[in-house]
């Protein structure tokens, strides 16, 4: 589309936001009550829940037991209403089998699964607007989802979407920059040891960029880490470092813990602003 | 069928043999196998070898209508099947899950680093645009499906004409190949897959893994470029841990080996090219060897086998002759021993399982027979002299005849004749025994 300049000279991308800058990122966990576990995540308005259950008895052919560990079985699944043309798959068709192959490959290296042999952990991921970096916050809610299930892992699994316009790589890509055609790379890691979990790049890149891509991509994980973290903090003990978050329509409330009166409203971490409880 | 599983020791020599950097073809861990390409006799066919894996590509076309959101642009369709004469494992419904995966590899790498100006192929804007269809079948799976794939993709869409069409105002005439030649697709770069299988959690690396290698392997990292070493897809598989490095160093290794397979590509199009034009003969069968049986021979492997620390003739040379692990034969009723443990049937009563214990040791006596016969190849005489037969009490008979040793059943083993002195013996205990019955 002649016009529609993904990076500015003053180096301010479609949406306001400079090159190595991640979109606001919202979560919650424990979302339904049914699941095991279950996560929902916003990145900026591309929208995710991931579910988690196990680990439990294999469904289906016990063949397919693995003597040592546990299965782990994911489906990902777009909803008709989450791109901008109603889509008439929902799951089945080779891209959502794709991504679900991928899903397992890079849960099956982080979840400890020798710890639960012969059994099966269930992960279904569920997007309901797709705006751009669908796959990282697929396994970014998934991730949330397993740790609210309680099921052991190596280290968060962090992902974020990088391209490269103009000689700078951007982190993070909107559909508006997807779609414009440049190179896009996922890229899922752990974040203590750096390690690599899933790495997937379209579209020509030269070869001597991939480094910068690869950085930037790394260093957009690192920071989706620390609000994972925090997310995961405040989840689990809501104290007067991590004050409760307020509890959108499906957060779990719970009225016991006492309320805790916060004059201060600050910036705790970059992009990303706690709402607290106002105290009557 | 289930494919077979990999026996343990095999998967750890092939690990041991990796680790020491050795390859069982006697390759070097960058090397790749010798690629060889051969052209159908239409446009549009062709047949890719990577050593033994061989995978066949065919590029149609037709005229459709476009799609609605692209209305100038034509489509191209990309599908590889993994048909069942390529592995025994192969069969229409089990292969799901590898089959998607390559599938979509093979689309992102063609498709979204678009190598096909999908412009060109536009007849009527809106109303008639070439659709090219790719189709890949895998003839033999020898390891390494994705390389051989794309570089039959590529290969087959640079060889394929499509008919010529001219548009007069609102008139579109198709022309066929006699009136006017066919013309090529305009493609803009070539981008081909270089694999790299990892081992021992990301430790040691190969290029272009073969079917034994792709069994043990960690995981695979699967990296297609094209000469102007532009990167058109990464994918990684199979749950390894990458390091940034790694990553790096894997795809300036892509870059060279890009540049040799498109070289060799380029050089095979040219030849099928003059082959066609000077009249010559072409095609399937013209480029397939002429064996004849008596010709027929394996290369040997080059390996380089001269710092084997361990050579096995040493290691039998110097080990002791194994020990005769006889256990001692147990004498159930007169006439009958037997040797070792049989199987122990748990159902009749214990007459009843007496005498079925009897015919399997009899069996069992058959069979260690030969067994030790053929190990040894010594005579073996007379070990029953070595031990005396254990004596079991619970005969019901009060009269026990005891055997002995040299007239013991197991000398049958030296010499077959004996075999009827045994049995005149015995015979006498059998009359006894009857006539004992008759008595009471």
């Amino acid at each position: 589309m002649a016009g529609l300049e993904l990076l500015s000279d003053q180096g301010y991308r479609v949406d306001g936001r400079r090159a190595g800058e991640l979109r606001k990122i919202q979560a919650r966990m424990g979302v339904f009550a049914q699941a095991d576990g279950s996560a929902y995540i916003e990145q900026g308005n591309t929208k995710a829940l991931a579910v988690v259950y196990g680990p439990h008895e294999i469904r289906g052919s016990r063949a397919r037991a693995l003597p040592d560990r546990a299965l782990v079985n994911c489906q990902y699944s777009s909803a008709t209403f989450s791109t901008g043309e109603r889509k008439r798959r929902p799951h089945g068709d080779r891209k959502s089998c794709e991504m679900g192959l991928q899903l397992r490959q890079t849960f099956e290296a982080a979840i400890l699964t020798q710890l639960h042999p012969r059994s099966q952990i269930d992960i279904y991921v569920q997007v309901l607007q797709a705006d751009g970096g669908t796959y990282a916050a697929c396994v970014n809610a998934a991730t949330l989802a397993v740790l609210d299930a309680g099921i052991p892992m190596r280290d968060f699994v962090c992902a974020c979407s990088a391209g490269f316009v103009d000689g700078t790589a951007l982190a993070d890509l909107s559909h508006v920059e997807e779609a414009a055609g440049g190179p896009q790379l996922a890229l899922a890691l752990l974040p203590a040891s750096g390690q690599i979990a899933l790495l997937e790049m379209d579209a020509r890149l030269h070869e001597d960029h991939l480094e910068q891509v690869l950085e930037a991509a790394a260093q957009a994980a690192q920071d989706v880490h620390i609000l994972l973290d925090r997310v995961v903090r405040q989840h689990i003990w809501p104290s007067p470092d991590y004050p409760l978050l307020q509890s959108g329509p499906w957060g779990c409330f719970s009225p016991n813990i006492p309320r805790v009166s916060w004059h201060r409203q600050g910036w705790y971490a970059p992009h990303f602003m706690l709402r607290t409880p106002q105290l009557q | 069928m289930k494919e077979t599983p990999l026996s343990n020791c095999e998967r750890r020599f092939l690990l041991r043999a990796i680790e020491e950097k050795k390859r069982l073809d006697g390759r070097q861990t960058y090397d790749y196998r010798n690629i060889r390409i051969s052209f159908g006799t239409d446009y549009g066919c062709c047949i890719v070898e990577l050593g033994k894996t061989r995978v066949l590509g065919q590029v149609s076309c037709e005229l459709v209508a476009p799609k609605l959101n692209r209305a100038t642009e034509g489509i191209l369709f990309f599908n590889l099947e993994l048909s069942q004469m390529a592995a025994p494992a192969f069969e229409p419904g089990r292969q799901s899950d590898l089959l998607v995966k390559l599938n979509r590899l093979l689309e992102r790498c063609l498709r979204n680093s678009k190598c096909i100006d999908t412009e060109s192929l536009c007849v009527v804007a809106g109303e008639k645009v070439w659709q090219i269809r790719v189709d890949l079948h895998l003839l033999n799976h020898d390891g390494n499906i994705i390389d051989a794939a794309s570089v039959a993709a590529i290969v087959a869409l640079c060889h394929f004409r499509r008919p010529d069409v001219s548009v007069q105002g609102d008139e579109v005439t198709l022309y066929t190949p006699e009136e006017r030649d066919p013309v090529p697709l305009s493609i803009h770069h070539m981008p081909i897959c270089v694999s790299f299988a990892f081992f021992q959690q990301g430790t040691y690396l190969l290029v272009d893994p073969n079917e034994r290698e792709e069994r043990v392997m960690d995981g695979l990292l699967v990296i297609a470029m094209n000469k102007h070493r532009e990167i058109c897809t990464i994918q990684s598989s199979g749950g390894i841990m990458l390091l940034k490095d790694q990553v790096l160093r894997c795809s300036k290794i892509a870059g060279v080996k890009v540049a040799e397979i498109t070289e060799l590509i380029q050089k095979a199009l040219e030849n099928d090219q003059k082959v066609r034009k000077e009249g010559g003969k072409f095609g399937f069968a013209e480029s397939i060897a002429n064996q004849r049986i008596t010709a027929f021979k394996m290369e040997k492997a080059s390996i380089d086998t001269s710092d084997v620390e361990e050579k096995a003739e040493e290691i039998i040379a110097e080990a002791e002759p194994p020990s005769e692990v006889v256990s001692k034969p147990v004498l159930w009723t007169p006439g009958t021993a037997q040797i070792g443990e049989g199987v122990e049937n748990s159902w009749g009563d214990l007459e009843d399982s007496e005498k079925e214990d009897d015919d399997e040791g009899g069996s069992d006596e058959a069979i260690i027979l030969d067994s030790i016969k053929m190990d040894t190849g010594i005579e073996v005489s007379d070990i029953g002299s070595q031990d005396a037969p254990i004596i079991l009490s619970d005969s019901e008979e009060e009269e026990m005849i005891i055997l002995e040793p040299d007239k013991n059943p197991k000398k049958i083993r030296t010499q077959t004749i004996s075999v009827k002195q045994e049995k005149a013996p015995n015979k006498k205990p059998v009359k006894r025994r009857k006539k004992k019955r008759a008595a009471n």
